[in-house]
């Protein structure tokens, strides 16, 4: 039994109105970098600076971030915006983006692997560690299968057991741990992790993708709002224009690896 | 506590030895047999949902008119079905998971059970917060939590007995499915196939809650429990633990496998029957292979879990394609001589006659639009994939029937031995897959493929079938809007029960499906008819009306491409259900105007 990912199932559409003065956040409880209950993710930082240059104040709905969770919080009307979201997401409306970064190989410095491209043929030979999303999967996850990297690939779920801090941190911990040689893994948790970590590591921007389209391993990232919501996402739009130096130096703070906005579809 | 327990291990030790717990089992097993009661969701351990009944029938089903109704509370998904043991009637809704007994024959409330379910398991639960009934034995009845509790409650009194923790939500692991009483246990199942867990059954003693045996779906013999007894018909399921060598290395260990549906139960060979769901969580490139013991149907001894057959109906699943469906236990005519059968209305949308004892299959007929599979060999026990539909990414595909919910899902169908035909309650759905969509979860984009499903051939998404399994072909069919996600039952006076997603509860003529009678619910129905006689002498029809469930989201996603695309825009593509029903909660219960004892049966 699985997803529906091609459409969110609203059955009761509860009328409530955002109350003035309220910017109203759909949020994971438990996942930084991103974001947590205790507001010290990066996705919490840059929902206050929007806040205060619309001179609202937050108020968060907290939902495990799986595939059911714009039906459960966005679309059932309890918030209005999600902090982060791939540009081009067909659940959403997505404002101008706000930040790119790129899928990324994490590993330990000690190692001095220096592996950046998926045509290394080392990548055969390592113990690679990836994050599995269900029956989605991540775009590293699949590129190694097509290349037949089957047998060393250790796979880490995206969703991970919520009991624990940060799920999809346990994928870095085993780069830290030995568990495998090489993560390959979302910049930004990359970047953050690694930036904190007791073992010093190495982060390197995954190279040699071009061969694996539609598979792509940029990606752009906005803020999402409902559907058809359009007054929101232009409101929201001239805040990230006027606010984009500060979000930037946010996301600079919290290791989060950049890339050339070039890419994207919007804005 | 610790004490108390052992005290009654030592009873069930006893009454082992001294082969009474077969006399439990007849017990429940003649209970069956009373058609005034309906002890279990599937009515019998054959799973035919059938009943001798017929004080309500062909010639007056036009009549019927609501008797009483009762709201079970939480406007989720009900799919569960009630039982009724004596008097009373038992009824489990979606999550919150309250249990509630009523007189069957006035509604009256006799007690009501509330356990403490996590409200984190909402956000686990992959398709809505469904669950799918309740089982009794021996003056309790037993039900499971969302959140991974198998409970037993006094039946009189509505009191805890016990309480069984057997997985944790944390890790992805929910509860749905109906529990299974036989041979003085309770047979559950987890779900959660994509969501990294490894599925397994598990047999628990009806009275202390203790786990007798868990059997995984994934892994090597010894956690499957394939050993001595097993004996593979097909030569691919033959070898040594294939549950660890049809996956690359390791890859078994978060698998998938989980058994979320129906399991059914030979007293005579004192066999369980049942299916694992889909492999997960890895994507298909990274787990080639078979996948076993993965959309396999398991016979195994009840007592010791060990597994006697398997076969695997989808090796390499790219699908979605469970095979947690229904299995029901009847015999039919093979080659001129009657056989034990067990029959699979498959979710791959094949009519899979299967001999109980070994395990060979007889036949696998489709029985709805099937363009994924070009057929299925019985002489290998595999289907003959169509490759221009395999899904690969950078490549978009259209046309693959069934699409993922399959031709039938979990909604049980069932069999009348007067007519001699199977009813079969399903949808009608294809999909294409589309490759190059934007994802993200929990802070991670990709790119993936989507499935875009739609109406099947014909314009129509759900279907209500008469199959002949004899001649292997369909009688009759009615089309429905909507996937048909109810369950169905039919009797001895002629008729068939289904609801549809928008809102009819409807009675047809098992002969030939004429309609003979309909009511406008509440809510649409995605839950499971039964029929009992009250005290009162009357013959009663009641099911949860409540929609929800996945259907409600597959209602959603398979609108008529017409409407998703047109003006409609984004309201379009939320979808036309909710035009037609918003959720619900309340069971209805049927039963013929009331005419003194002159109403009384035979």
């Amino acid at each position: 039994m699985r997803r529906i990912s091609v459409f969110a199932a609203a059955l009761m559409l509860a009328p409530f109105a955002a109350q003035a003065g309220t910017l109203r956040v759909c949020s994971e409880p438990n996942n930084l970098p991103f974001s947590n209950k205790a507001g010290q993710g990066f996705e919490n930082k840059i929902a206050d600076i929007v806040a205060r240059d619309m001179g609202d104040r937050v108020e968060y709905t907290w939902a495990l971030q799986n595939d059911r969770f714009i039906k459960h919080t966005l679309d059932a009307h309890k918030c209005d915006v999600m902090m982060g979201v791939s540009v081009g997401m067909d659940s959403v409306e997505t404002t101008r983006p706000y930040y790119a970064s790129t899928y990324v190989f994490v590993s330990r410095k000690k190692d001095d692997l220096a592996v950046a491209s998926l045509a290394d043929p080392r990548l055969h030979k390592l113990k690679i560690g990836v994050h599995l999303i269900g029956d989605d999967s991540t775009p590293p996850t699949m590129a190694l299968g097509q290349e037949g990297i089957v047998d060393n690939v250790h796979g880490y779920m995206i969703y991970g057991d919520f009991a624990k801090a940060n799920p999809p941190a346990r994928l870095i911990e085993a780069v830290e741990k030995k568990d495998v040689d090489i993560a390959a893994v979302w910049g930004p948790l990359g970047g953050y992790f690694a930036k904190g970590s007791p073992v010093a590591l190495r982060v390197t921007p995954i190279t040699g993708t071009r061969r694996f389209a539609p598979l792509q391993f940029q990606f752009a990232i906005a803020m999402g709002v409902r559907k058809g919501d359009t007054a929101l996402r232009d409101r929201l739009d001239a805040v990230i224009a006027r606010e984009q130096p500060a979000i930037r130096n946010i996301l600079r703070s919290y290791g989060v690896p950049m890339v050339a906005l070039k890419g994207a579809s919007h804005g | 506590m610790k004490s108390h327990y052992q005290a009654w291990t030592i009873v069930a030790a006893l009454v082992a030895a001294l082969g009474m717990s077969k006399a439990v089992a007849d017990d429940l097993q003649s209970l069956t047999q009373d058609d005034k009661q309906w002890v279990m969701p599937a009515k019998n351990f054959a799973s035919t949902r059938f009943s001798s009944l017929n004080q309500i029938n062909a010639g007056n089903a036009g009549k019927l008119q609501v008797a009483w109704s009762f709201s079970v509370g939480s406007n989720h998904g009900q799919e569960a079905a009630p039982i009724v043991v004596g008097d009373t009637m038992y009824i489990v809704g979606a999550y919150p998971n309250e249990l509630f007994a009523l007189d069957a024959t006035t509604g009256d409330l006799k007690w009501k059970y509330s356990p403490r379910v996590d409200p984190a398991s909402q956000g686990v639960a992959c398709c809505d917060v469904v669950n799918r009934g309740e089982a009794y034995d021996n003056g309790k009845i037993f039900f499971n939590t969302l959140d991974d509790h198998t409970i037993a409650v006094d039946a009189k009194t509505g009191k805890e007995v016990w309480v069984a923790k057997l997985g944790e939500i944390t890790k992805g692991q929910t509860m749905t499915m109906a529990p299974l009483v036989a041979d003085g246990k309770v047979f559950v199942g987890n779900s959660g196939g994509e969501m990294g867990i490894r599925g397994w059954v598990t047999a628990l003693d009806e009275n202390t809650g203790k786990i007798v045996w868990r059997a995984y779906s994934v892994g090597p013999d010894k956690d499957v429990k394939i050993g001595p007894r097993f004996h593979a018909y097909y030569k691919s399921a033959q070898g040594k633990d294939l549950g660890v060598k049809t996956w690359p290395p390791g890859r078994w260990q978060i698998g998938g496998g989980p058994v979320w549906g129906w399991i059914s139960y030979d007293p005579k060979t004192n066999l369980i029957f049942y299916g694992s769901g889909n492999p997960g969580p890895w994507n298909s490139n990274q787990r080639q292979g078979d996948n076993k013991w993965t959309t396999t149907i398991f016979a195994r001894d009840a007592n010791t879990g060990e597994a006697v057959w398997g076969d695997q109906l989808n090796p390499h699943d790219l699908y979605d394609y469970d095979e947690i469906n229904e299995n029901l236990l009847i015999d039919l005519p093979i080659n001129g001589k009657m056989t034990h059968v067990l029959v699979h209305p498959g979710r791959d949308g094949f009519m899979f006659v299967i001999d109980r004892q070994t395990g060979q299959i007889y036949s696998a007929d489709k029985y709805d639009t099937q363009t994924s599979m070009k057929y299925f060999d019985v002489k290998t026990g595999r289907p003959v994939m169509n490759d221009a539909l395999k899904p690969v990414l950078g490549k978009n595909i259209s046309g693959i029937c069934p699409a993922s919910p399959g031709a039938k899902d979990w909604q049980p169908t069932a069999y009348s031995p007067v007519t001699k035909l199977l009813y079969i309650p399903h949808q009608h759905l294809c999909m294409d897959f589309k490759t190059g969509e934007v994802g993200y979860i929990a802070g991670t984009p990709y790119v993936g493929a989507t499935e875009d499903m739609y109406a099947g051939p014909g314009h129509y998404r759900g279907e209500f079938a008469a199959w002949d399994l004899t001649k292997r072909k369909k009688v009759w069919a009615i089309h429905e809007k909507f996937p048909v996600w109810t369950g169905t039952m039919v009797t001895g006076g002629n008729i068939a029960v289904y609801g549809t997603m928008d809102r009819w509860f409807k009675v047809v003529d098992a002969r030939n499906g004429k309609l003979l009678y309909q009511f406008h619910a509440p809510s649409g129905f995605v839950g499971q008819p039964i029929t009992y006689q009250g005290k009162d002498g009357n013959q009663y029809i009641a099911m949860l009306s409540g929609v929800g469930g996945w259907a409600g989201a597959i209602a959603n996603a398979a609108l008529d491409p017409r409407v998703r695309n047109g003006a409609l825009g984004y309201t379009g593509a939320v979808g036309d259900l909710p035009a037609y029903t918003s959720g619900g909660s309340t069971l209805l219960v049927f039963a013929l105007p009331k005419q003194g004892n002159a109403n009384a049966p035979h």
